[in-house]
């Protein structure tokens, strides 16, 4: 039987593999926008201690390898903490969210400290509070600098969330190798999973390009602040 | 038996087993790394339309797929094809692709970053074009790539946990073997956590040194410093 064959009969098993893969990806991803963002905010904005205690928190996130991460929580922390059912799938996303939100953050805070001071203190000058300030003239600019970066996070995102296999999720890698060792087919299949994961990645940077182009803001360019 | 002889007299023996291979793999890798690199991002850049093209495309492929499929491929999928090597040497070669494919991103942002006229100026005083390409631009651009190819040495750090998975007992595999063994998870990979910290910052002092040392008065241009 040849490779083609043998990938149209587990055409659906890859399917489901792809989808919990992008269904990582993506929770993963707003999970990071949701904590990076505040996070960003609590780094510029508010007092020393919690500075420190996010300054801390990314340093972690940012030195371990996704695979310890991974076994840390998986292995660790859950079931330590009495929430050892959870499934692997819950504990994956949320340790790539945990890990992507500490370098979302500096994305997302080296893009507010690129607005100048002034316009903080204009703001205020016209009777806006500090949390209206940054929520109507600091952030809608900073998320449009931003995003250019934060693309970038979605293509390592991706290729992140093939660790996952280590705990045993069953994303696309993880698919791909069950069905290596059901049908004793090595390299096509393993290289028909890099295509998919190369055109994943593209397809996916293709679209937030695309939406980059959507809010930009004529005359307002990343390098025109 | 208590934590202290756990992390003491278990753990952290072993675990320096394990980081001997960690640096094994990345003393291994790094080097040809940056080599692979600067050939991509010349290749890229000085090559004609073909080798230029094929370099964008390796940078593409390698880039596209994630690394643990990489060494599955080199580990798993090769002997299909005739070519056996050993876990070590498949996790190193696999480290070498994928460091070399970042590493020429910045190579490439430092060579453009080189005004074109250097290159016209030094083919004028008669060096050949590769005379140029070594003893005018590189030595500019590998400055200026320094932050973006420190990143990439501590991604390398960090990525050669991944050896693991493909039955290369490095530290990350070490600190899991003990784990297993005594059902102690947290305080292992918490102390394995540790260890990559310390190899990661000693890194990011290494380099921030490296950068002063190599700087030439007058020609820096206000680089970031790396980031982890």
């Amino acid at each position: 039987m040849d490779a083609l064959s043998i990938l149209i009969d587990w055409s659906s098993y890859i399917a489901t593999g792809i989808a919990t893969t992008l269904g990582l990806v993506l929770i993963a991803l707003g999970l990071g926008v949701l904590l990076g963002l505040p996070m960003a905010l609590g780094q510029v904005y508010s007092s020393r201690p919690v500075r420190w205690a996010i300054g801390i928190y990314v340093w972690f996130f940012r030195g371990l390898p996704i695979l310890v991460l991974l076994f840390l929580f998986w292995f660790g922390i859950f079931p330590g903490i009495g929430l050892g059912n959870v499934p692997a799938f819950v504990v994956g996303a949320i340790v790539l969210g945990l890990r992507g939100a500490a370098y979302q953050s500096q994305i997302f805070r080296g893009a507010i400290q690129s607005i100048s001071e002034g316009q903080m203190i204009a703001a205020r000058s016209l009777g806006m509070s500090r949390f209206t300030a940054i929520k109507s003239v600091i952030l809608p600019q900073a998320v449009r600098i931003a995003l250019p970066g934060w693309s970038n996070e979605y293509p390592n995102m991706l290729t992140d969330s093939a660790v996952c296999y280590a705990i045993g999720i069953t994303e696309l890698l993880t698919v791909t190798s069950r069905i290596v060792t059901q049908t004793y087919l090595t390299m096509p299949i393993f290289l028909a999973a890099a295509g998919i994961f190369i055109l994943l990645n593209y397809g996916g940077l293709k679209i937030l390009h695309a939406l980059e182009r959507k809010i930009e803001i004529p005359g307002f360019g990343s390098g025109a602040v | 038996m208590d934590q202290f002889t756990f992390i003491f007299d278990i753990l952290l023996p072993a675990l320096m087993q394990g980081l001997v291979i960690t640096l094994q793999l990345i003393v291994c890798s790094a080097p040809f790394g940056l080599v692979l690199g600067i050939g991509v991002a010349a290749g890229r850049q000085y090559g004609g339309p073909i080798l230029s093209r094929i370099c964008k495309m390796f940078v593409l492929l390698i880039k596209g797929t994630p690394l643990l499929l990489l060494l599955f491929i080199l580990y798993f999928g090769l002997p299909s094809i005739g070519i056996t090597l050993t876990a070590f040497t498949a996790a190193v070669i696999g480290f070498i692709l994928c460091n070399g494919a970042y590493n020429s991103e910045y190579i490439r942002g430092a060579l453009l970053s080189i005004k074109d006229g250097q290159m016209i100026a030094a083919q004028a005083l008669g060096m050949t074009r590769a005379q140029a390409i070594r003893n005018v631009i590189l030595p500019q651009a590998l400055r200026r790539a320094i932050p973006g190819l420190s990143n990439e040495f501590i991604y390398l750090i960090k990525y050669s946990s991944l050896a693991y998975m493909i039955t290369v007992v490095e530290l990350s595999g070490a600190g899991k073997n003990v784990a297993t063994k005594y059902f102690i998870y947290t305080e292992t990979f918490m102390v394995v956590g540790i260890v990559y910290l310390v190899l990661v910052t000693i890194t990011t002092v290494a380099v921030s040194i490296l950068e002063k040392h190599v700087s030439v008065p007058g020609t820096s241009r206000s680089t970031s410093a790396a980031q982890m």
